[in-house]
């Protein structure tokens, strides 16, 4: 994000790059190839150890379904708050974009408060950090998955501030894209953990 | 190269510059189209919320899990991350990661003796 | 443009520091953005690393140049033997890459910069602060100890002292340096290539430093991840890896882990120095390169079966007969690609116009030893053969066939062939001669020997050894050897410090080249190019120089001919080759000639300092932890604030 931000040329120059696709742009969606294989080895390795808990609750025991699904549904709609916001300042609408905006962090700190919440659930059932090979792998996968929402949830709040400030006219609006990019990446991610983590292994 | 003492040297066609593709979000898709995303996510999601809850058979159960998720992935990746209208080289960046990323850790579960067919995806 | 002048001075106002404006001096090398330097200080700092791993190697040929050897501690044997591996991999070849990478990249291109200018100054900090930061263990307790493979159990005891914990840490930081630069290069070669110069148009070193591109910002996060679990079991008392004591994880997971990305690693390694020779045949040869696309795509096919081939360093682990013939096949398979490019470079010198020039050696040098090295790595994919090799010297024996003779000869064969290019100078062919001899007769004294220790049976990594087990011999001649390598690298020296005291510039084009870095000056100036070139064909500069006769010879094209009128360059200096946001910024610094260059920037090194900060705090001290993010932060909110140039 820093890379592009605020140069606030308020209107930026065309400048012919040999594919004709924006460098930010490219470099975002190589990071994020580069993120599955990152997610794809913090998923393997809770799926080798998942059903080791000797030491420690299983996952069926500390699990709360219901609880996880409304959060993950909170994720979920945070995409489109996402898109509504892309979709606003596309439209040269800045104040309706900074209210997306903001009920996109909002349901991030919900989701993040839940996971919070959850964590010190589990601790309290006597599920921590290394009680067993599963909560190692577990804790591991969620606790990188809620830092990856937090530092997206910052990143929208100083788009909200940029914005504020005037450094984010509509011109500028593949910034929010490139945020936006990024938040549904961290949904996805919570899309495939929530089936792969949660739900399939306690399937009874 | 050439085959005679000169070639006739014409400036290419790529030397004019591709056209930037400012107007990638004239194809993005609208409010409307998004909020029926939207929907259908909220919709599948409650799908695999009941089906958790169902006396499903283990195999038939972890395979709808599976295909419900796969469904959710898809119809963000394509639509909120609208790689369904961008330019083919931003989904095959992230195609490749993503089909690495889902070979190569197959493999090693497979190794440690880990199965789709055993108690995960 | 008055907007522009007021946005201005908004940041002006707004900026942390005033923004740097030195272009030249010392402290100017702390700030610069400008690709060409940033490639010199890649190529500093991993030459003074390889000076450093060198004396470790030699210290490791003192202790076993005789049995029951004397020189060194076990305990100091170990962490030298380690810091040998760490050094010669993460500090020596992937950043002396990146030297190469970070000069000729964009010259290649016709590319006035990289796509990211200040993210490219951030990688080479976090490089030099992640390769300080695992050298510091030497005066906290002790360097990393466990082997380059940090295998567990190794690598997960011993908590009491951090030495594995620098290990982890150090690997990490150096991680993010490489997949910050890789995604910086991949970017910069899909989309700042010059008018006509299509990618089928590309040197082959560029197409290599592409697919290493993609090859780093694939395989790091799976290294990532495995150091992330090894510095949990290390400081949080997890068992991702610890399987003693009932503890449930599984040491095997590690080997995954890091051998995903090891050997993806293999090929970053090789693939820059393979783009080398590439480079260096046709020159010398004063042919074009033999099968161009297919040398490209052997390149693209071996970065795709790279990952299919990890597995076969973890034979012995038991992974079972199905899984075992998997990889050996796909192993043997993996030979064909890099055989078709020997084959390749070899029809580049049929009947070819040869001059045996030191940079021609090195190349040379470079296919025959890597060719031992390759077929060597042949015999490992023989599961049952694999089982006799494991864990003995003649592994060693091969690594260091293909990682010294094939990619230290490689880079050293990129020194001689661009140093006129790099620094203005030329080196001495009579003592380049020398080095390339002293060299190769030393490399092949120091680890031709090892293949039949190997067989005999020494283990690796062992300090001592008895005598009267048959090692005596071969560990001599292999300690001499070593220390002629060594006398050959002192030559290097002298050769470089012999030309650079002597006022003799070099011509742009010494070599009679091919590509278009040498229609530049030598030295190039900040902007590389006055007007950015046109490409018209592969080795387009040289189709401007010669021309074809009838009877088939080359002629060389007269000055300001058809050919020259023909190579009206379209002139494009907006601004736009590499200003960080990528899609243009009209404000601009002078690079002279009207040419507006990115500006020099503190930020990049501010944030960069951060990450070792943030490293030592998590061994020793929360309040450093904060500090590091505070730096890190304060560093990226700084570069967000500030246009790209001004």
């Amino acid at each position: 994000m820093a890379e592009r931000a605020a140069t606030a040329v308020p209107e930026p120059e065309v400048h012919a790059t040999s594919t004709g696709l924006s460098n930010v742009k490219l470099a975002m969606w190589a990071f994020l190839g580069s993120e599955c294989l990152l997610f794809g080895a913090l998923i393997s390795t809770f799926l080798l150890y998942q059903g080791r808990s000797e030491g420690g609750p299983t996952p069926s025991k500390v699990y709360d379904i219901p609880f996880t699904s409304v959060s993950s549904f909170v994720l979920l709609m945070s995409s489109l708050t996402m898109v509504l916001a892309l979709s606003a300042i596309q439209r040269r609408d800045e104040p309706k974009m900074r209210a997306w905006l903001m009920a996109t962090a909002l349901l991030g700190m919900t989701f993040i408060a839940g996971q919070v919440y959850e964590f010190t659930t589990f601790v309290n059932e006597g599920l921590s950090l290394t009680s067993s090979a599963f909560s190692s792998s577990f804790f591991l996968m969620t606790g990188f998955h809620g830092a990856h929402v937090t530092g997206g949830i910052l990143l929208l709040l100083s788009l909200v501030g940029m914005s504020l400030d005037g450094r984010l006219p509509p011109e500028r609006s593949e910034t929010v894209e490139l945020a936006g990019l990024y938040w549904h990446f961290v949904d996805i991610v919570w899309i495939v953990i929530f089936a792969a983590a949660y739900l399939i292994p306690t399937a009874t | 190269m050439a085959s005679s003492v000169q070639t006739p040297r014409q400036v290419p066609e790529e030397l004019t510059p591709a056209p930037r593709h400012e107007l990638d979000e004239a194809r993005h898709p609208g409010v409307r189209q998004y909020i029926v995303v939207a929907i259908v996510l909220a919709l599948a999601t409650l799908a695999e919320v009941v089906l958790y809850y169902l006396d499903l058979p283990r195999g038939l159960l972890v395979g709808l899990l599976l295909f419900f998720a796969v469904s959710k992935f898809a119809l963000v990746v394509l639509f909120f991350m609208h790689l369904k209208f961008d330019n083919p080289i931003f989904r095959r960046l992230f195609v490749t990661g993503l089909l690495l990323a889902i070979s190569v850790y197959a493999v090693v579960l497979v190794i440690f003796g880990i199965h789709p067919g055993g108690n995960q995806g | 443009m008055a907007a522009v002048v007021d946005e201005q001075q908004v940041l002006r106002r707004r900026g942390v520091f005033r923004r740097p404006s030195a272009t030249t001096g010392a402290w100017s090398w702390f700030t610069t953005v400008d690709h060409k330097r940033i490639g010199k200080l890649y190529g500093y700092t991993s030459f003074a690393f390889f000076l450093l791993g060198g004396i470790e190697a030699l210290l490791i040929r003192l202790q076993l140049a005789r049995p029951n050897g004397q020189v060194l501690s076990a305990d100091v044997y170990n962490q030298i033997f380690t810091m040998h591996g760490i050094t010669m991999i993460f500090l020596v070849v992937m950043p002396m890459s990146g030297a190469f990478f970070n000069y000729l990249v964009p010259l290649m291109l016709g590319a006035r910069d990289v796509a990211f200018p200040r993210l490219n100054a951030f990688s080479y900090w976090v490089f030099l602060g992640g390769g300080l930061f695992l050298y510091s263990g030497i005066f906290l307790g002790g360097l990393p100890d466990g082997g380059w493979v940090g295998y567990a159990p190794l690598s997960t005891q011993n908590i009491a002292v951090h030495r594995m914990d620098f290990y982890a840490l150090g690997l990490l930081i150096l991680g993010i340096s490489s997949t910050v630069s890789a995604i910086n290069f991949a970017v910069t070669i899909i989309n700042m290539r010059a008018p006509g110069m299509s990618l089928m148009r590309m040197p082959v070193f560029v197409w290599m430093t592409l697919v290493v591109s993609f090859l780093l910002i694939f395989a790091l996060p799976v290294l990532t991840i495995g150091l992330v679990e090894l510095f949990f079991d290390r400081q949080f008392q997890t068992t991702f890896f610890q399987a003693a004591q009932g503890a449930q994880g599984d040491p095997i997971l590690w080997q995954h882990l890091f051998w995903l990305f090891g050997h993806p690693e293999v090929y970053i390694l090789i693939l820059p120095a393979m783009g080398i020779v590439s480079e260096v045949l046709p020159v010398f040869s004063r042919k074009p390169l033999f099968g161009y696309p297919v040398v490209v795509f052997s390149g693209i096919a071996i970065g795709f079966m790279g990952w299919g081939v990890w597995a076969h360093h973890m034979f012995v682990t038991g992974l079972g007969p199905v899984a075992n013939s998997a990889f050996a096949l796909s192993t043997m398979f993996i030979a064909v690609p890099t055989g078709v490019k020997i084959f390749n470079w070899l029809a580049t010198l049929w009947r070819g116009d040869i001059r045996l020039q030191t940079p021609m050696l090195f190349s040379l040098g470079f296919i025959a030893m890597f060719t031992i090295g390759g077929l060597s790595g042949v015999t490992h994919a023989v599961v049952p053969a694999d089982y006799q090799q494991s864990d003995t010297y003649y592994i060693v024996g091969h690594l260091h066939y293909v990682l010294f003779g094939g990619s230290i000869f490689g880079l050293f064969s990129g020194f001689y062939y661009w140093w006129p290019k790099f620094f203005g100078r030329m080196l001495s062919e009579g003592l380049g001669k020398l080095h390339f001899w002293l060299m190769i007769i030393g490399f092949n004294l120091t680890f031709g020997p090892f293949h039949i220790l190997g067989l005999q049976g020494m283990p690796r990594r062992i300090y001592r050894y008895e005598e009267g087990l048959g090692f005596d011999f071969w560990n001599l001649v292999s300690t001499v050897g070593a220390f002629m390598i060594a006398l050959s690298i002192a030559v290097f020296i002298f050769n470089v410090v012999r030309a650079h005291r002597r006022d003799e510039p070099a011509p742009e084009d010494p070599w009679d080249a091919r590509t278009l870095e040498w229609t530049t000056t030598s030295p190039p100036p900040a902007h590389n190019f006055d007007e950015i070139p046109v490409v018209r064909s592969l080795d387009d500069f040289w189709h401007r120089k010669y021309a074809e006769g009838q009877d088939g010879r080359l002629a060389p094209v007269v000055a300001g001919g058809a050919d020259a009128q023909g190579a009206v360059a379209v002139r494009r200096d907006d601004a736009g080759h590499g200003n960080d946001s990528g899609s243009g910024d009209g404000s601009g610094g002078h690079g002279g000639h009207g040419i507006h260059m990115p500006s020099p920037s503190y930020f990049p090194l501010l944030a960069a300092l951060g990450l070792p900060v943030l490293a030592f705090g998590l061994l020793y001290s929360t309040f450093l932890v904060a500090d590091g993010v505070l730096l890190l932060l304060l560093g990226l909110y700084g570069w967000a604030m500030e246009p790209s140039a001004e």
